[in-house]
Parts: C-alpha cells; structure tokens; sequence
C-alpha cells in the first residue's frame, strides 16, 4: 500500500500528467499532523485514520475497507483508540484530526479485535481444508494474528445456515461463509453498474445477493471474487484446480483488449491457473473483465503445437524442418514478386513479430503489410504518420477528469471494460454526461443517444441543436470525444474523422490544452497500436494487387475473399482458429502467457509481457519462427536475439521500447494530425448506422473462442441462456 | 409501613409550591448556626397548571379548536420573530435535555444547525422528528400524538426556526395508525389555518411538515438510520462523522429530536426557560412524561416533575405495586434497553438522569417497567435479547454476530442448560459487543444482560443448579454430559476441566 502511493505519487510529479496536478487534480488539501503509536505523521485533510496508520507502519486489520470503494465502516476490525475518546474508533471510517493522539497497539485494541474476531467465527464454517479461500484468505490470516487461540462458540443450536446463490458461471458462491463485508456489493454498485446486488434480511439473517434469483451479469464479475476477504465467493472456473502457495506468479500485460490490463499470471509448472489482476492506478486500478482473468483455460484447447503441412484436405504434422522448406516451395513456386507477397497481421500479434515480419516482407519487395480488420488491406483512413490520430491521447487516467464524453461509434464496455469502471466512476461521483452516437448498448452510466449514422456525427458536430447534451457539450470545459475503432473500418470512417477533427479544431481552446487532450481513439485489438506505430499498413498501390503469397500472423479475423484460392498462405499463430483453415502451412507460435514481448496499449503506452510458462510443444516464439523462415528463404535478417531485435525497434521508433511510459506528442503535432483529418478527402456522411463491433464480448479472439468458461459466459450473459441450478432442489453441503 | 414511609415522605409534597419559600424562612430563622444544611428539596407533585400536556388521555377534542383552548399556537408568531439566538437560548435556560433517551442538552444540539456562516450554505435544512417509539415499555409519544398533536406540529415550527430549518419531517412509527391519523389532521388543520406553510402564523417564515410513516423496525428509530428510512433506503445507521447537523436528510443539515422534546419547546417559550428550569434537579430540570407499565395497580402514562423519586412515582400515581412494595423485584426504569435495578436500589432513586446513572442504569425514555416477584427475571430478560436478536439490523459484526449469540445463551439460561463460567463468558460478550457497534443498538442489548448479573446473579446460579441436580454437568454450549461421547476426553474449554473437578469433588468424600 505503502509503496502504491509513493508510486503514485512518483508518477504524478515525473509523469506526463505533472501540469495535471496544479490545474486540474482536487485542490490540494492542507496537510495535518498526527501522532500515531508515538509516531508522528503527516497526512493530507480528509484522510481516513486507517490510512494515516499504514502511514505510520502501523498495521491496521480490516475486513470491509477498500480503497477503492466507498466506505461502509462494518466489519469493526479496525478498531483503533484514539485519546480522549471513550470508545475504540473504527479508523477507516473516521478522518485523521490534527493533534489527535492514535493508538493502535494497546490492551483496549487487543481486545477489542479478538472480540470482533470472535463474533466473526462464531458463524463462519471451519471450512478451510476445503475452501479455495485458503492461503489467501483475509479470516484466516488475521484470525491467525489477532484472534483468541480457541473457541467458546459451542452453541448447541449450531452456526447460521444461508442459501447458496446462483450468479452465473464464473462467481462461486458459499454463502455461509460469508462474513457481510458488502465489498462485493460497493463493487457491484459503485464499479460494474450491477445496482441489483445488495443485501436482503437483516440482523443475524442479513444475507448478499439480488433478492430474485439472476446471474451477476457483468463482464467485471470476476472482480468480486478477488474483493471478497473469505472464501464466500470463489471462481467457478478455478474451484479447487490449485493452491495459491503452489503457483508461480508471473506479473504481465492482457492482449484480449487494447487496454493492456496488467495482469499477473499464476501458473503451475506448464499450465496457466487463472489470472489476477496486478494493480496500476494509471490503467486498470484493481480490476480486470472477466474475459481478462478467465479465457485463460483457451490457452489449452485447440492450440496448434506442431508445424502443420497441408497434404489435400487435411494437414499433416511436420518438422520445423519440413515447414520451413515446404514454405520455402510454396514462396518460390508461388513466384511472388514484390507487392503480390502479402502479410496480414491479427489482432494477437506481438511488436516484435510485427517489426520482423514487416522487415522480411519488405526486403522481398513488398509494401503489402495489411491488418485482418474490415478495410485493413487498404491504406488506414485516418493518417497514421501521426500518432496522436489513432490513440487514446487523453490517458486512460485523466479519463475520470472529463466532464462531457461523447462516444461515437463504440461500446467501451466491451472494447474497454476497465476503462468504461473509471466512466462509471466519474458518473457517479463528478456528474459527467454522455452522450452515444451509434448503435445502442446496455451501459454502466446514463447517456443521450444522438443518432446512430455518420450523418448524425456531422449534424450533432456542426453544433445543430441547443438543448440537453449539445448545451452541455458547448459548455463543457474538459469535452471528450472519444472515436471507437470499428469507425475507421466502415467506409464512412473518413466523413467521420474529417467532422471530427474540424470540430476538436475549431474548438481548440477546450480540447486541446496544455493539460488536456479531448481527442481520444479507443483501439480494440492489442496490436494496432503497435502496427500502426511500425507502419504494418499498405501502401495504396500495393493493396491493389491480388496476391500470390500470404504470411498470416495471428490473423484469424481475415476476410476469407482477400486470399486469393491460388495463393500460397501461411498461418503463424497459436490457435488452430478461423485463420489456419485457410493455410498450406501452420506454424505453431506462442500465445501471450509463453513469450516475452511487447505489446503497445490504445494510449501508446508500451509494455512488456513476460514469460509464465513455455510455449506447448514445438511451438516458439513469433518472431524468432520468422527470422528463421528468412534464413530459410535466404533473405536473413539482420538480429538474432531478443536484445537485437528490440535494438531494431528502437531504430524504428524508440517509444516502443520505452516500456510504461506515454509518450506525449507536443500540441503543435497533434493539430498538424488533425489538420490531415479535417482535410480528408471523403464522401458525404451517410446515414448507415455505425454498428457495435463486438456483438459477443466473450468470443472476440482464437484464445477466448477456445476456452470453455467464455463460452459458457457468452451462453450465460450474452444469449441469456442460463439455467440456474436448482437450489431449493439439491442437499447443500458447506462445500459443494 | 413501607406505605407510611411513603406519605411521610409526600407529606412536604402537599404544599409544593410553598416548599422553596419555606426552606429560605426556615434558613433565615436559624441564624445562630455555623453551618445550615442546604434546604431539602423534594420533587414531584406536579400541578395541573404546571402540565404542559394536557390531552394526555384524549379527554378533550384533539383538534385545532381544542388545542388552541388549551393554550396552543398561543403567539407563535411572536416567539418566531423572537428569532433562532432567543429561542435557543430559552432552551437552553430551560435546561431541556432530549427525551429519547440519551439526554443531549436540547439547546445546544440546536445550535449545531447554526454554525457561523450557515447562512452561505444553500442546501435546505431539516428538522427531523423522531416519533418512531419502538422501545418496549415506551408509550408517552404515542399519548402525546394522539392526543396533542398540534402541540408537537407547533414544536416543529419553534424548533424549525430555531435552528432555520425549512421543513420538518415527523417520522411515525408504522404501527400507529391513530396517532398518524392526528397527527395528520393537525397538519392538515395547521396547514389550512395558515399556521404552517408559506408564510407560517403570518410570520414571513415558511416552514412545512410532512409526516412519514415507517414500516415496523426499532432500528430505524436510531436518528441515521431513521434518515436513511425517510430517503428510502434500508433502516440502517450512518457512520458518523459526519454527524447530521452537517450530512442529513438527502445530504443538507438536519437534526433529529424526539417528539416529546419538540412538543415541549412552544410552552418553555411562551412561559420561559426559568419557568421549565424550576421543576426538576440541576441539570435535570423541567417535567417529563413517563410510562409506567407491568405490576402494578394502575399502570399509566403521566406527566411528573423531574426528578421525582421513583417509589413516589409509583405510590402516587399508579396505586403501588401489585401486592405491596415488599412483593416489588425489579425495575427497568427506562426502557428495555436500560438495566434493571433491585427494590434496594428502587428505594432510593430519583426518576432523573443523573440519578438513575449513579444507581448503573439510565432514565432512557422515561419507560418504567415494574416486576415483582412472580417475574422470571431472566425469562424477563432473555425476551429482551430475544427483541434485540430481531431488531438489529445486521450491519455491523459486533451486534449482529453478538446479538444471536447473547440470546441463544440467555435462551439456555432461562432453562438452566449451561455451566456457571458461561454466566462470565456471557458478560463478556456484552463487553465485546458494547461501544464496539456503528450506533447504540449494540449497547442497548448489552446492557439489560449486565444488570440482570450484576443484581440477580444469584438466580441465574440457582436456575443452572437447579437444572444440573436434575440432569446432570451441562457443557460449554448447552450439551448435556450425559450425552457426550464417553470415548473421548473433554476438552477444557468445552468445559472438560470443571466437569472433572466435580467429579472428583464426588468421589473424593
């Protein structure tokens, strides 16, 4: 904890948001001295006791504070005495005074915590053999610390039996060890939007859940489980796999979405376990979506483990060797030449494998670098010679500051689901509006709905209309606009971007700002930022030619009419997914949790995934495979180890190697950007709805269409097909 | 003779409003002492023009017109002009404490709405009403509602402008449907006579009541939580701080007040804050109404001077205790939320704050509940724990957890299934769930535990002894010795250890 704020802290004096924070953070409060435990501590105002005390370095137990949820101050384990007042305080509820005298470690706190831990045992299930709970448990551990050593809880009348509730295929629940913190209820209400969990009963029959039986539908779920202190809610998909002592902890990046969550990976010996969420105030907070944390077990099925030939109509399982060669064949017969070698690169694809391929590609001639997106194999609407056109230039942090966000053309709840929490927040807690221009979706904060086509974005831009979300967009001071990917994929993305960027420039003064950059892209696949930063885009005649040669990588999202029926195709992936029906040769790549490698985020920001267990089979990392194919092809290429390669995108750009850190473009080329939009040569707007890309937010990618619990999820939330198991029906046991 | 004692002791009585004139001639005459013992004051005996409610027992119209000729919405408009510093400085010489029970000085919780600068604050602000009287023994707001309500609409207005509120809300308890009735039409009757609303009494104060009923739960009687009722949220206390007076009522500054202490305020303004100071000790002034039920003759509601002694309460106006003082065991003088006093200390005790404190329990809300002897006092007790068990809202650990656990063995105490330790264990869950608690509900079921072991310890170990002579050494929890399994040892701290102690004790003769 103590190290998150100084981290914080560090990062908001030496980070790109330094101007932030005399502008535009809360005023900062007058600090205030108090003494704990004989201890003296500075604190800003407002503060809560409990935090001043982990200031101190003076532990404080608790159960239901959080510090990323409001504060309920029930659980009474953070009891602390404070001078002059007669009873124990409950420190995370009480603001830190100046000159208050704070003890923590006292005969009355002793007491008062065992007491409290008692009262906390006496209904809670020795359940811990068998609970998933264990090990990790906040009971356990601090039953362990400052509870009594035994038991006087010997009532004949036994300990409180309460109902197991059904809330989809993800969150476990065992009720009976529930200990009424409400942080899963905080979290439901405050982060997901889910208003419907709450508690029903009261007193000793005070129970969590959603008082009619339904599923918890939310893509960020899986958060509670890690929320909840005791083994009340647990994962369904991990019940009973491991043991956390037995894994091994691999902190990463998600590659599901274009957030680039940090996650850390839990692993035992080749298998991943599950995945958690690794804490980064200036992404991801706490939290990760459920297709973050569970289309792990994707990673197990249909993954292609052994290079692939195709001999008829079927493939056939080879050496390295043997593909290589037969590539090699392919590539020569083929007798592509220059632009008729085409490379499409997917949604998966890592920066190294995208700098590598593109290397190869081009010094056989080629400028034929496409994506597998809609239009990907036409040169990008909007220019990506500057950066600030498809990024998220507004930091993904600084999100919670805008007071007016206008979406067109995304659902951020499914292409960014951590980012559509902080939306949540600033909903909440600041008041902002919103306003969607596209397709409808089911959100986690109030919005007006403005239209649906390109023509309303231009209608709405032109500042038509003075009334409800056009007043407040007109007096907004720190507007958001925010451009979801799949616009630039339809053929109106140019009449789009072009209103986009004469508005954002003629209203300059409140989009662009030194501290504030109201122009945002939200990219939805992990590698775009990336093959854009590189330049894996086609030149304009080169996406002209019909190929003789095409080099899939990752590319599962491919329209099947752009690969010619005589081409030669490979496919380099790690999922025998829609990509590598289409190929004469598989090869077998590593997946996101078995390389090391970077990936650039929607901001820009790069990062570096680690390594958490070995790639299956023969399978290998990315780009080493095609460094080898261009030794084979007799065109090598000039690196031969990690640190080599990474030399060579630092030559391409150094900001892909600049791991955790924005690089913020200056003002000056932001607008020269959208100078390039607003003079976008395009047709009229049409008044063709722009659609949700993502119509199942669990089935988005080779990784979570493999894995079993997405497609439970998707069965469960996005066909609300559930069936909920019958609970009146069927003997519960503690355990089951 | 107990009786004798009695009327000796209301002898002076008879001449009460003499009394402090006497004492001063009686101090005069005898100039020869060094030292003269400060004059005995006697209380009670309230005169009928003393009473401020005066429809207690709804023998007269409890409408407008009745009220306003028993002295109601008398110059109220010239007691608002009068302005919020004079009316919370009448309260304050009258010395009024809060009637709900925890007895915070009236005046001064005033004048927390009215911290410098409050007038910048926009927010509107509210007076909240508290007649949600759920504790068991209380009646006196009900009385008052039914039969003065346009006493406690009145208080709303004084109390309002006291502290600058702009509207009142009365919270009432849902199970009194005549009472919201009354309260209703004196609303509606105050409303049409232009004695509240816009431009209240024609004063150029506007000021509204509403009454909200609630829907059956004592907790929501606790001033947070009875805010969180009226916004239509779950009953459950707020952590304070922040304390109402800055976060209330929809987030603006509120205070919450017992119906008894609002329905006071017009009459101490209109006949002064001395006037209400004179009845009652230091600190304890004014009249009170008090509810007194279970054995006695003639249990009533009545309005008594403070400070009146609690014998003499019950001598004078409830026609004594059922079969005499000395067939009297126990008290709970406020509320079941207050520990029980023995007849010892009954004898004594002034039906005041300060005096019911020293005696280790709490006037609470003036509830007066009489046992005698034929009271299975931990019977009488464990239903308690057992209303509190019900009652608490499950928010916080402490109460929760420990309001189930103090009545499964107070269950078990009541049949006598438990071990003598377990008598000390209990009271040390009163202990752990006492001033561990969000709001006081925990203390309210802690307490009654702890008088009935401080007084009648001894009934609680016959009751157990009684039930092991019969079937046999009970173990920790209520599980009978007879019934473990023989094969194994007996833990200590399932009360192994003592059951070997006696068993040896047996053998050893």
């Amino acid at each position: 904890m103590l190290r998150r704020i100084a981290q914080k802290n560090i990062a908001r004096v030496a980070g790109p948001s330094r101007a932030r924070l005399l502008s535009t953070s809360a005023p900062r409060q007058a600090d205030i001295t108090l003494t704990i435990d004989g201890k003296e501590v500075t604190v800003p105002q407002g503060t809560a006791l409990i935090q001043a005390c982990e200031q101190a370095g003076a532990a404080v137990p608790r159960f239901c504070y959080h510090d990323r949820l409001a504060i309920a101050g029930n659980c009474r384990m953070c009891l602390v005495e404070v001078e002059r007042s007669p009873k124990p305080v409950a420190s995370c509820a009480m603001p830190a005074m100046p000159g208050s005298k704070v003890f923590t470690n006292t005969p009355l706190v002793h007491k008062a915590r065992e007491g409290v831990m008692e009262f906390l045992l006496a209904n809670h299930p020795l359940d811990c053999p068998i609970c998933d709970q264990g090990g990790e448990c906040d009971l356990q551990d601090q039953s362990m610390r400052y509870g009594s050593d035994r038991t006087r809880f010997h009532e004949i009348t036994g300990k409180r039996a309460v109902e197991n509730k059904d809330l989809g295929p993800i969150v476990k629940t065992s009720m009976n060890r529930c200990i009424q913190c409400t942080r899963c209820v905080r979290f439901a209400n405050d982060v997901a939007g889910v208003e419907d969990l709450g508690t029903t009963g009261r007193g000793n029959d005070l129970q969590i859940g959603m008082y009619i039986e339904k599923t918890m539908d939310s893509e960020m779920s899986g958060n509670i489980i890690d929320l909840c202190p005791v083994g009340a809610l647990t994962s369904k998909p991990y019940a009973f796999q491991a043991r956390p002592w037995e894994l091994k902890k691999t902190e990463s990046v998600d590659v599901l979405d274009a957030v680039g969550s940090n996650i850390r990976v839990d692993s035992r010996g080749v298998q991943v376990m599950r995945v958690q969420p690794k804490i980064n105030d200036e992404m991801n907070e706490e939290w990760i979506s459920d297709k973050t944390r569970y289309a792990y077990d994707g990673l197990k099925y249909q993954r292609l483990t052994t290079p692939l030939v195709r001999e008829g109509d079927r493939f056939v399982p080879a050496s390295w060797e043997t593909a290589m060669e037969t590539i090699r064949h392919g590539y020569l017969n083929s007798g592509a030449r220059n632009d008729e070698i085409k490379a499409v690169a997917g949604s998966l694809a890592d920066t190294e494998a995208l700098v590598a391929l593109k290397d190869l590609v081009n010094r056989l001639g080629s400028e034929n670098l496409t994506l597998d997106s809609k239009l990907g194999d036409k040169p990008p609407t909007q220019s990506t010679d500057i950066r600030s056109n498809y990024l998220f230039n507004t930091a993904i942090e600084n999100v919670e500051d805008a007071d007016a966000v206008l979406l067109i053309g995304t659902n951020p709840r499914h292409e960014a689901a951590t980012i559509n929490s902080r939306f949540r927040k600033s909903f909440l807690h600041r008041g902002a509006e919103f306003a969607v221009i596209g397709e409808k979706f089911d959100s986690t904060f109030e919005y007006e709905h403005l239209g649906t086509s390109p023509k309303d974005v231009e209608a709405f831009l032109a500042g038509k209309g003075n009334k409800g979300f056009a007043k407040i967009w007109k007096e907004a001071k720190k507007p958001l606009l925010i451009v979801g990917s799949a616009v630039t994929e339809t053929q109106d993305g140019a009449a789009v971007l072009k209103a986009v960027g004469k508005h954002v420039l003629d209203n300059g003064s409140k989009f662009l700002t030194p501290e504030w950059n109201g122009f945002s892209v939200l990219q939805r696949a992990a590698s775009r930022a990336a093959a854009y930063d590189i330049g894996f885009t086609p030149s304009s005649s080169a996406s002209s030619v019909k190929p003789k040669f095409v080099y899939l990588l990752n590319a599962d999202d491919v329209d099947p009419s752009t690969i010619p029926e005589d081409a030669f195709v490979v496919y380099q992936g790690h999922h025998g997914d829609f990509g590598a029906q289409f190929a004469d040769v598989c090869l077998p790549a590593a997946a996101y949790t078995e390389k090391a490698a970077t990936w650039i985020n929607t901001e820009g920001r790069s990062q570096m995934g680690r390594t958490a267990v070995p790639p299956p089979g023969a399978s290998r990392e990315d780009w080493k495979i095609i460094r080898a194919l261009s030794e084979v092809i007799g065109n090598p290429l000039p690196y031969d180890d990690t640190l080599q390669i990474r030399q060579r995108m630092f030559d391409i750009s150094p900001t892909l190697v600049r791991y955790d850190h924005i690089e913020k473009p200056s003002l000056e080329i932001v607008k020269t950007g959208l100078q390039l939009l607003s003079s976008l040569s395009s047709s009229a707007a049409s008044s063709n709805p722009l659609k949700k890309p993502i119509e199942d937010f669990y089935r988005t990618d080779p990784i979570s269409r493999a894995s079993v619990t997405m497609a439970d999820c998707s069965k469960a939330f996005t066909k609300k097909q559930y069936e909920l198991s019958d609970v009146d029906g069927q003997a519960q046991a503690s355990f089951a | 003779m107990i009786r004798s004692r009695a009327i000796i002791r209301s002898l002076p009585k008879a001449s009460t409003s003499s009394s402090r004139q006497i004492g001063i001639s009686a101090g005069s005459v005898r100039s020869l002492a060094t030292v003269s013992d400060p004059p005995v004051r006697h209380y009670g005996g309230l005169k009928d023009q003393d009473r401020i409610f005066t429809n207690l027992y709804c023998k007269h119209d409890h409408g407008l017109k009745g009220a306003q000729a028993r002295g109601d919405w008398h110059k109220t408009k010239e007691i608002i002009h009068k302005g919020d510093s004079w009316i919370i400085q009448t309260i304050k010489d009258s010395g009024l404490r809060g009637r709900g029970g925890a007895g915070f000085p009236s005046g001064l919780k005033w004048s927390f709405m009215n911290k410098p600068g409050w007038e910048k604050d926009p927010r509107p602000r509210y007076l909240v009403v508290n007649a949600d009287e759920g504790e068991p023994g209380t009646c006196k707001d009900r009385e008052i509602m039914r039969g003065d309500p346009h006493k406690l609409v009145e208080g709303c207005l004084v109390a309002g402008r006291a502290m600058n509120a702009n509207a009142a809300y009365i919270y009432i308890r849902g199970e009194f449907y005549q009472e919201a009735s009354h309260v209703q039409q004196a609303i509606d009757e105050a409303y049409k006579a232009g004695l509240i609303g816009k431009n209240a009494c024609n004063s150029g104060y506007d000021f509204d009541v509403y009454l909200h009923r609630g829907a059956g739960a004592y907790i929501c009687g606790e001033e947070t939580a009875l805010i969180e009722s009226i916004e239509g949220k779950q009953g459950k206390p707020r952590l304070k701080p922040p304390f109402p007076a800055d976060v209330g009522l929809f987030g603006c500054p509120t205070t919450v007040a017992n119906v008894e202490t609002v329905a006071v305020a017009p009459t101490i303004a209109r006949r002064g804050g001395s006037w209400f100071a004179g009845f009652g000790r230091e600190r304890n002034s004014g009249t009170k109404v008090y509810c007194v039920s279970g054995h006695v003759n003639n249990p009533c509601v009545i309005e008594e001077e403070m400070s009146i002694p609690l014998q003499e309460l019950l001598e004078k106006h409830c026609g004594g205790i059922r079969g005499g003082w000395q067939n009297l065991k126990g008290i709970i003088p406020g509320g079941c939320s207050v520990p029980v006093i023995p007849r010892s200390d009954c004898e004594k005790v002034l039906m005041d704050y300060d005096s019911l404190k020293d005696a280790q329990t709490s006037l609470g809300t003036g509830a007066v509940i009489v046992m005698d002897q034929t009271t299975d006092m931990i019977s009488a007790i464990a239903r308690f724990s057992k209303f509190y068990k019900h009652e608490s809202c499950g928010q916080c650990t402490p109460c929760r957890e420990g309001t189930t656990w103090m009545m499964n063995m107070m269950d078990r105490m009541v049949e006598g299934r438990a071990q003598e330790r377990e008598i000390d264990m209990l009271l040390e869950l009163t202990k752990q769930v006492e001033g561990h608690t969000i709001c006081a509900l925990g203390d309210a079921a802690a307490w009654p535990i702890q008088g009935l072991m401080r007084h009648f310890r001894p009934e609680v170990e016959a009751r157990l002894a009684a039930f092991h002579a019969k079937n046999g050494q009970t173990l920790f929890g209520g599980a009978l010795l007879s019934e473990a399994d023989k094969r194994y040892a007996i833990p200590d701290n399932l009360g192994g250890d003592a059951t070997r102690n006696i068993a040896q004790q047996i053998s050893a003769p």
